[in-house]
């Protein structure tokens, strides 16, 4: 009973997921239309032009479904014997690449090999999925049976991060953090998430909402201080399951918030706003850990530890954020709407905000969309690709794309769910997460809703580094996912 | 293979995630794409380039057809920073005249938002303003050097004449307050700043066209939206003919020369005004081009104040040329008749008050009166007007009358001439004195020297002319103005509308034979022209600030005149020895286009004096 291990037989496509192939196609092929919209000129070109973006794209993608077939036909358990080679010779190939690389506005992340220029980060993705993969495949392993475990999956996840960094390529390095999610998926406490979405919570508000004063201290901290106690009562009644104690929380709070509204309202007495909040979030506190030792409940210091945590970062976000680059501080203030710098930092997301805006429900019509053909959005071809669509295609076109998204996400998602080795499910994951993020950050920043992160849109944006890239990453896992009926 | 079902349970927290992004971006799509007009409307004004086409600015003539405003080309150097490449600044600065520091210095403005809100370094900026053509030449045959620049050409005026520039007015860029204002205005466009150009700016500048061109996020453009079917051809503005006389502007300016005042010539048939100076004065040059900025700090920090138009702005005590309008009012009134006599004294004497008078005969009837200026017989007249309580009930009551016959004649408000910055002069009312000294608390001695254009009463130059042309006609004038015609439409109704002061017009008659013996035979003697009927009245104005003040007014011929005129000197002393000459030479120029060999030596004296002002004049 045992299956047909001879890899090099064809009936590894008649276990192929074509659906996903599917999507993976339709995508490409939207994306060099639509780039070939975006850089179209009034001088007549022809799409399939090797002059033109398009053009070029198309040669590209070429290449790549001869890669994906390739891929198909290497046996899976070569990726997973290769794994760590794979990831050490990408590493040392990141390491070396700043040396090599020209300077590209200001980054140093692109090799030149024979004709074509191609950047490692982007394939560095797979080989750290691959590693990843690897290590959660080891005998029995299990990420929260030792510290050490989540020691051996940061360093996996850094090390890329790290170098590329030194490329100067801020963009592709953040998207190894979506890789947090796999850790989550094997195990990792959801608190950590729910911690790094508080986070950016608290620095959004506490940016944000500087100038509206209240209780004496900026409008913004002070939500977060009701956060942080809304959050204190929320974590005691999960952690210890009894009304009696997030009620007397609950009580003391709103009574120290009504009486500070008084006494600052009413009576007109300038509190110290920010030592009276405070001081009743530790008062707090102090009644939760004589809870937590009276009771024998060690998990009451959660809430205690996150209080305390949030009110430390809180204040350190205003450090932090001094300690930005000045275009970084920039970026970020003109996304969350409070610097307006249309003809600065802000210009590339209020043209394409007026692309995509201009589209309405059907579009301008394919090549007819004034923004793109008249270059107004910088970039439009790479990283801004999706508001060519919006322009041209409408609302109706971007849902499709977000659609297309959303499916090949859950799709993967689903793959990664019926994999038999942990090896598979966790490579999928990797997949998955870095799709997240990238579809996340590039729509979020063309429509305004992000900051701007120079980060391609899978498929679509043109550049054959990103989409060789994400097709190895898709074939390596359609070709794991083609031999789950190996052992099962 | 253990599978643990918990864990497995979290691909619907990471799904949900996702899908909850998705949603979010859904929504903000639909927000963009499906609920804001506005972006559309950005994309358009992105792509499509609205040119501007300047008309030209309407043209200005003189009475007679002479050209006195035209247009000249000026060229502005423009450019767009994204396409400007490193090139040889110094060549650059050596072609058009400028020193280096100055190409920085613009620059640094250029890119300054404070300065220059419209920055942006995609779309055209205005780098250096009004090249002369020579500078233009050059820059034209160099500009492949300089990759980014462009010239755009531009309209600024040029003058025939050094002369009237207070009521030509010049051209400056619209600041933010006229763009607010008006609509039509758009950064960097140019309007009329005083005189003509400032008032009649809606007839001279024309419609702006616009060509609507395709221009891609460089500012480059692409070609023109389909096929130039939407643009709108500039309409030129209309030409102007002034009702100047521009060789008689520049003669009472020749005369003007060293000293302070103003001279006023009005048609009195139909309220045109024949020439409108101010001394002194600037030539309208000095405002064209690039140095205008300069020149204008320069004139705005000048103590003798030659922006000031003093013939419309300025207002001075009218002294004598008031007493024409006394002699009116009292006749009307029935305080007088033309044979009522008051005695002279050397001087109105009267409840301890004394108005000095000089030496002519006593007592006196009207028209005598006004040949010898005499003080006292219009402090009488006004003593018994003032204080006629069985006719007016109280001082005040009279007082009411009296001072609406005289805005009725058009003192006390602007007379609305079509320049801007008419004063109103000064006229009190009752309520002015009655807060002053108390209800009830005065009567005529208390005041008395209004009677003689004295005390509280201002006047402008041009008022002073405009009571001259409607004793000219007497008894009527039409509001004085500066615009004879304007092509294609007709000047304003109020142009050409007759106004009626509140003095029966046979009353005018004996006024205006007053004023004619004045000159056969008293104060203006040497007004008088040969072969020429001249009536006038001199004035000599009290100042507290120096000496007095010259006035004079007047009209010719008697019978059917054609110039009535008004002379105001700073400072002049007597009335004869600067207003009655100067006023005489105008109306003399005016109708003979000489000046007789008998009063050349007039002619010579005015164009010689000069009246000393001690520097700091203490004006408030």
């Amino acid at each position: 009973m045992l299956p047909n291990q001879n890899e090099s037989s064809p009936s590894v496509f008649r276990y192929v997921d074509w659906t996903t192939v599917v999507i993976y196609l339709l995508m490409v092929i939207a994306g060099v239309v639509s780039i070939y919209a975006a850089s179209y000129d009034f001088d007549e070109a022809s799409m399939f032009s090797f002059d033109e973006f398009s053009g070029k794209q198309i040669r590209w993608i070429g290449l790549g479904l001869l890669l994906g077939f390739f891929i198909l036909l290497i046996d899976w358990r070569v990726f997973d014997t290769y794994a760590y080679p794979i990831y050490i010779g990408m590493l040392l190939l990141l390491i070396v690449t700043p040396f090599l690389a020209h300077d590209i506005k200001g980054s140093r992340s692109w090799l030149t090999v024979g004709p074509m220029s191609l950047q490692p980060a982007e394939f560095a993705k797979f080989a750290t999925a691959l590693a990843l993969a690897k290590l959660f495949s080891g005998y029995n392993f299990t990420l929260n049976a030792k510290a050490i475990n989540y020691v051996k999956a940061l360093a996996i996840i850094i090390l890329p991060i790290v170098f590329i960094l030194l490329q100067n390529e801020t963009g592709s390095a953040l998207a190894y953090l979506a890789l947090f999610f796999v850790l989550y998926r094997e195990g990792m406490s959801g608190l950590i998430l729910f911690a790094a979405l508080f986070a950016v919570v608290i620095f959004v508000v506490a940016v944000k909402f500087t100038d509206i004063m209240f209780l004496g201290i900026p409008s913004g901290e002070f939500a977060i201080m009701v956060m942080v106690m809304l959050i204190m009562i929320g974590m005691t009644f999960i952690y210890y399951r009894t009304l009696e104690t997030p009620r007397n929380l609950l009580f003391w709070f709103g009574g120290t918030l009504i009486l500070g509204w008084l006494l600052a309202g009413p009576c007109g007495i300038a509190l110290p706003g920010m030592g009276w909040m405070i001081g009743s979030v530790c008062v707090g506190c102090v009644y939760l850990c004589i809870e937590a030792l009276k009771r024998h409940r060690k998990a009451l210091f959660i809430p205690v530890a996150t209080a305390l945590l949030s009110i430390g970062f809180m204040f350190s976000v205003n450090f932090a954020f001094q300690k930005l680059q000045p275009h970084q501080q920039l970026r970020i203030l003109v996304v969350l709407g409070i610097e307006e710098d249309l003809r600065g930092a802000g210009y590339n997301v209020n043209q394409s905000k007026i692309a995509i805006g201009s589209g309405g429900l059907t579009g301008k019509g394919f090549l007819n969309g004034t923004q793109t053909k008249l270059k107004y959005v910088p970039e439009q071809h790479t990283d801004f690709i999706f508001c060519t669509i919006g322009e041209e295609e409408g609302f109706l076109g971007a849902i499709v794309v977000i659609g297309l998204y959303l499916a090949l996400i859950i799709k993967v998602i689903a793959i990664a769910e019926r994999q038999p080795r942990p090896f598979g499910r966790v490579y999928a994951y990797c997949v998955a997460s870095y799709f997240i993020f990238h579809f996340c950050i590039n729509i979020g920043m063309v429509i305004g809703l992000c900051p701007v992160i120079g980060i391609p849109l899978p498929f679509f944006s043109y550049g054959g580094s990103s989409l060789w890239g994400f097709t190895i990453l898709l074939f390596i896992l359609l070709r794991i996912d083609a031999a789950r009926k190996a052992y099962a | 293979m253990r599978k643990d079902y918990n864990l497995e349970k979290r691909k619907y927290v990471i799904a949900g995630f996702l899908v909850v992004i998705a949603l979010i971006y859904g929504i903000r799509l639909f927000d963009l794409q499906l609920n804001d007009e506005r972006y559309k409307k950005s994309a358009d004004s992105n792509a499509f380039l609205k040119k501007t086409v300047y008309p030209s600015r309407g043209l200005m003539y003189d009475r007679n057809g002479e050209l006195v405003v035209y247009n000249q080309p000026a060229y502005d150097v423009m450019l767009i920073p994204r396409d400007v490449q490193p090139f040889d600044t110094l060549d650059f600065c050596e072609t058009i005249h400028i020193t280096p520091e100055q190409l920085n210095k613009r620059f640094a403005d250029m890119r300054d938002k404070r300065i220059n809100p419209g920055y942006s370094s995609y779309t055209p900026q205005r780098l250096i303003t009004q090249l002369s053509s020579q500078d233009y030449g050059r820059l034209q045959e160099k500009l492949y050097r300089f990759p980014g620049f462009f010239i755009q050409k531009r309209i600024l005026r040029q003058y025939n004449y050094a002369t009237a520039a207070n009521v030509l007015g010049n051209l400056r860029e619209v600041n933010q307050r006229d763009i607010e204002k008006d609509e039509y205005y758009a950064p960097g466009d140019y309007t009329g700043d005083l005189g003509v150009e400032s008032s009649y700016e809606p007839y001279l500048r024309g419609v702006k066209g616009t060509e609507i061109l395709i221009r891609d996020a460089r500012g480059r453009i692409q070609g023109r939206y389909e096929g130039g079917r939407h643009d709108v051809e500039a309409i030129s503005g209309r030409d102007i003919k002034l009702s100047l006389d521009v060789k008689l502007q520049q003669y009472a300016e020749s005369l003007m020369v060293g000293k302070r005042g103003a001279v006023v010539a009005i048609e009195p048939k139909t309220g045109e005004i024949l020439c409108l100076v101010t001394a002194p004065s600037y030539d309208p040059r000095l405002l064209v081009g690039r140095p205008r900025g300069q020149n204008y700090k320069m004139l705005t920090n000048d103590e003798s104040l030659p922006l000031f138009d003093r013939a419309l702005g300025g207002a001075y005590p009218p002294g004598s040329t008031f007493k024409p309008t006394q002699g009116l009012i009292f006749l009307q009134e029935g305080i007088i008749n033309t044979s009522t006599t008051y005695p002279c004294y050397h001087g109105y004497i009267n409840g301890g008050l004394r108005v000095g008078c000089h030496a002519h005969g006593s007592p006196l009837p009207l028209k005598p009166a006004l040949q010898t200026s005499c003080n006292a017989y219009f402090c009488w007249g006004f003593k018994n007007m003032i204080d006629r309580r069985s006719k007016y009930g109280s001082s005040a009551k009279a007082f009411e009358v009296w001072k609406n016959h005289l805005v009725s004649m058009g003192y006390g408000y602007a007379l609305g001439v079509d320049l801007p910055h008419e004063s109103r002069g000064f006229l009190p009312n009752a309520k002015f004195y009655s807060k002053f000294y108390g209800e009830g608390h005065w009567s005529a001695n208390t005041v008395i020297s209004v009677a003689i254009g004295q005390g509280e009463i201002l006047a402008t130059p041009l008022q002073i002319a405009n009571l001259s042309a409607t004793i000219a006609n007497r008894g009527w004038f039409i509001t004085p103005h500066a615009v004879k015609e304007i092509a294609d439409t007709v000047i304003p109704a109020e142009y050409t509308e007759k106004r009626f002061p509140t003095i029966d017009s046979h009353w005018y008659a004996d006024i205006a034979e007053g004023m004619r013996m004045a000159v056969t035979g008293g104060t203006c003697r040497r007004a008088a022209i040969p072969g020429i009927d001249v009536a006038g009245k001199t004035g000599t104005a009290q100042n507290p600030h120096g000496k007095d003040h010259s006035a004079f007014m007047g009209f010719a011929p008697y019978d059917d005149p054609k110039i009535a005129v008004a002379v105001y000197v700073e400072n002049g002393g007597f009335g004869a020895v600067f207003g009655v000459p100067i006023g005489s030479l105008v109306m003399e120029k005016y109708l003979t286009d000489s000046i007789a060999p008998s009063r050349k030596y007039m002619e010579d004296q005015m164009l010689n004096t000069s009246v000393f002002y001690a520097p700091k004049s203490k004006r408030k």
